[in-house]
């Protein structure tokens, strides 16, 4: 048998033909449906997917997207931002994240704004480069700042699992952890004021997949039971993409409501135990946690555990980070794009005032927001 | 722009802010405003550019900092049909730099002005303390005598088709995989490499040429945006027909990059007469099998490339921005 190449992972997966052939049986089917549905993407990887691939350009007018929230870098307030800032500016401090957190704004400026002011700030592709950082730099304390959703959580976790059984000194977290279910949950369920003119927009859920690796499709059972609302767990690539759209359209014509698994090759019901293990082992919810454009949701964000909290660069920093709430741009919308209840070209600074070299709002910062994902590819569309 | 970043010299966007607000605004002159590779100068008898060179490692699979030094500015008064002639060489060290490093460097520079039967009749050398620089800067500057005229960038139209000379992305792949440590057991090296003799082979094959770039920094996305809006046309690119090796591939999938942004270091982007476009591929392809045409002129959207994907969506092209930053989940 030959060697596994990387290319076997996706080739098949943006086949033309495949692709083709999805686009018949979509369009189909659609012409059975009762009404047009929206299907959110959860997940900022699959918005960043369908907008490169130009998938709205291959669905019928009554299929269509909602971009959600599911992006780590977006949903990051401004305080939280202004926190690694000030923690960068500190003289004994490198500060460490995931790479596109250094161009979000906060209120003094973004981490490459501190970096050419003298900050020590490095991204890294994975947190145990912590490890290395520390080592070479014994008389610095590390910070990592942590991000993301329940895929890069466990990272977390194995990183400072690694810290405390060998003892390491000098480094420290900051945890930003958020969970995706408890945002799914507000979007549909809110009764809050403001955000009850978009109740019901959506009709069914692309569902975050590596998330899934992780916490297994377990965690989306409620939305198609209590909600009605179909979700399918679906990959990255466009084949991914185009087959789970396909199964949320047989869904409704053929009206049912159930979580499937599109992205079988990886994801399981219960996911991977191990890393949920981990997880729960250093980290717990918080009772709120401030989402960009989003307010305070419930439950959605982590912390580490009390018992942990020599480690808690939010503890031993306390006296510096403030915690007053910082009002988000006034002509930015990306509170309603978030939200579903708008598209980036709606706003209007969009790709004038904002643009992924000078961003305003947080969609236009990560490639795998809404913004930048229009922005980059999606002047185009139908 | 009230700080420089490290965006600002990305080749793309900010890059082309930085140049047109401080050193065109600073320098204005006809000659520095028509943008090109190299500069054509004394009524178009000569080319003459410059380019400097800061690479991180300095030594990396396929090259180092002193075969790039020569190649970077020889192909720029290739791109606009010149043979290098003359260059000047200055350096900026390090203290502390181990002399067999500087040896190494200083015998590739050696061997690629041989392959440019160039000559090096001028230079400088500084130290400066530790800290000061990243072991080794240096810059090449040189002089073409222009020996197919008319070569420009401003000029192309719907007669022209629009080729690369290889498969892209192979310097910036490389880089990157070795900075962050991604140890492939693959063939991945950079394409640096001489142009002189590909362009050569063209014009003794008389081929129609409009215009050359290298696709340096921003990659071939980077140069087809430029030509879009110096020409007023549209490019309109088969994605399905750039040849982009599995390697530099997989570099991207792991890392979050598009190829077509990723830099080149011995890969141009060809502007050819549509009825010359066969014979260019054929002379290309005696230097490089992957050589492919992948694109044409169109009034589609005046000033845009459109990307067109092989089941018939498309999409914009744009200019790189940004620092190269990969996605994170």
């Amino acid at each position: 048998m030959s060697e596994l190449q990387l290319k076997d992972l996706y080739d098949g997966f943006r086949d033309p033909d495949t692709i083709k052939a999805y686009k018949k049986i979509i369009e189909e089917d659609a012409k059975k449906l009762e009404h047009p549905i929206n299907i959110m993407e959860v997940c900022g990887g699959h918005t960043h997917t369908i907008m490169k691939y130009g998938i709205p350009q291959l669905l019928p007018s009554n299929i269509n997207f909602i971009h959600g929230p599911g992006c780590p870098v977006c949903i990051m307030p401004k305080e939280r931002i202004d926190h690694a800032y000030i923690l960068s500016m500190q003289e004994d401090v490198i500060l460490v994240t995931l790479g596109d957190m250094i161009k979000v704004p906060g209120s003094n400026g973004s981490l490459q704004d501190a970096r050419s002011k003298g900050a020590d700030v490095r991204f890294v592709y994975s947190p145990m480069d912590c490890l290395k950082i520390s080592k070479e730099n014994p008389n610095k304390k590390i910070i990592f700042f942590a991000i993301g959703f329940e895929t890069t959580t466990p990272m977390s976790a194995a990183l400072i699992d690694v810290v405390i059984k060998q003892n390491i000194k000098n480094i420290y977290f900051h945890i930003n952890h958020v969970t995706v279910p408890e945002v799914m949950k507000e979007l549909i369920d809110s009764r809050d004021e403001h955000v009850d003119s978009y109740n019901h927009q959506i009709d069914a859920f692309l569902g975050p997949s590596h998330v899934s690796v992780i916490s297994g499709s377990k965690i989306y059972e409620e939305f198609p039971k209590n909600y009605k609302k179909p979700v399918v767990v679906a990959g990255f690539e466009p084949v991914d993409v185009m087959q789970s759209i396909s199964m949320i359209v047989k869904q409704f014509i053929e009206k049912r409501s159930e979580l499937e698994i599109e992205y079988k090759r990886l994801v399981s019901y219960d996911g991977n135990i191990k890393a949920q293990e981990l997880i729960k082992k250093y980290f717990e919810k918080i009772s709120l946690f401030k989402w960009r454009g989003l307010g305070n949701i419930k439950d959605s964000g982590l912390k580490l555990r009390n018992e942990y909290s020599k480690y808690d660069a939010e503890v031993i920093y306390k006296e510096i980070l403030p915690i007053a709430e910082i009002e988000d741009h006034k002509l930015c919308i990306c509170a309603d794009i978030l939200r579903g209840m708008a598209s980036p070209p709606d706003c209007t600074i969009f790709g004038t005032a904002c643009k992924p070299s000078k961003p305003v709002g947080s969609c236009m910062v990560s490639s795998e927001g809404a913004c930048a994902a229009y922005y980059k590819y999606g002047n185009l569309l139908k | 722009m009230k700080t420089i970043t490290l965006a600002h010299g990305n080749g793309g966007q900010e890059n082309n802010e930085l140049i047109s607000k401080v050193f065109y605004k600073a320098f204005k002159n006809d000659i520095l405003e028509k943008s090109e590779d190299a500069a054509v100068i004394q009524n178009g008898v000569l080319a003459f550019s410059t380019d400097s060179f800061t690479v991180s490692p300095l030594f990396f699979n396929g090259a180092d900092i002193g075969k790039l030094s020569i190649c970077g500015t020889c192909n720029d008064l290739a791109m606009m049909g010149a043979k290098p002639k003359y260059l000047t060489c200055s350096v900026i060290i390090e203290e502390g730099l181990d002399k067999r490093t500087l040896d190494k460097i200083v015998k590739s520079m050696k061997e690629e002005l041989e392959v440019n039967e160039a000559v090096i009749v001028s230079g400088d050398t500084k130290v400066v303390p530790r800290g000061s620089v990243d072991k080794i800067f240096i810059n090449t500057t040189g002089i073409g005598e222009i020996e197919y005229k008319g070569i420009s960038s401003n000029n192309i139209t719907s007669e022209d088709t629009i080729l690369v000379s290889r498969d892209i992305g192979a310097h910036g792949a490389t880089i990157f995989a070795s900075r962050e440590g991604i140890d492939m057991s693959t063939s991945l090296k950079s394409d640096c490499a001489s142009l002189y003799p590909q362009v050569k082979a063209l014009i003794d094959a008389g081929i129609k040429i409009t215009a050359l770039r290298d696709a340096t920094r921003g990659g071939v996305s980077a140069v087809l945006n430029e030509w879009a809006k110096q020409s007023d046309i549209c490019i309109e690119v088969e994605e399905a027909k750039v040849p982009i090796s599995d390697e530099v591939n997989g570099i991207c999938e792991m890392l979050g990059f598009e190829a077509l942004s990723l830099a080149n270091e011995g890969t141009f982007v060809l502007a050819i007469k549509n009825e010359d476009a066969q014979k260019a591929l054929e002379v290309l392809k005696q230097t490089n099998e992957s050589a492919a045409i992948i694109g044409n002129v169109t009034s589609e959207h005046i000033g845009r490339v459109v990307l067109n994907s092989a089941w018939g969506t498309k999409r914009f092209l744009e200019l790189p921005t940004g620092e190269l930053l990969p996605r994170i989940c």
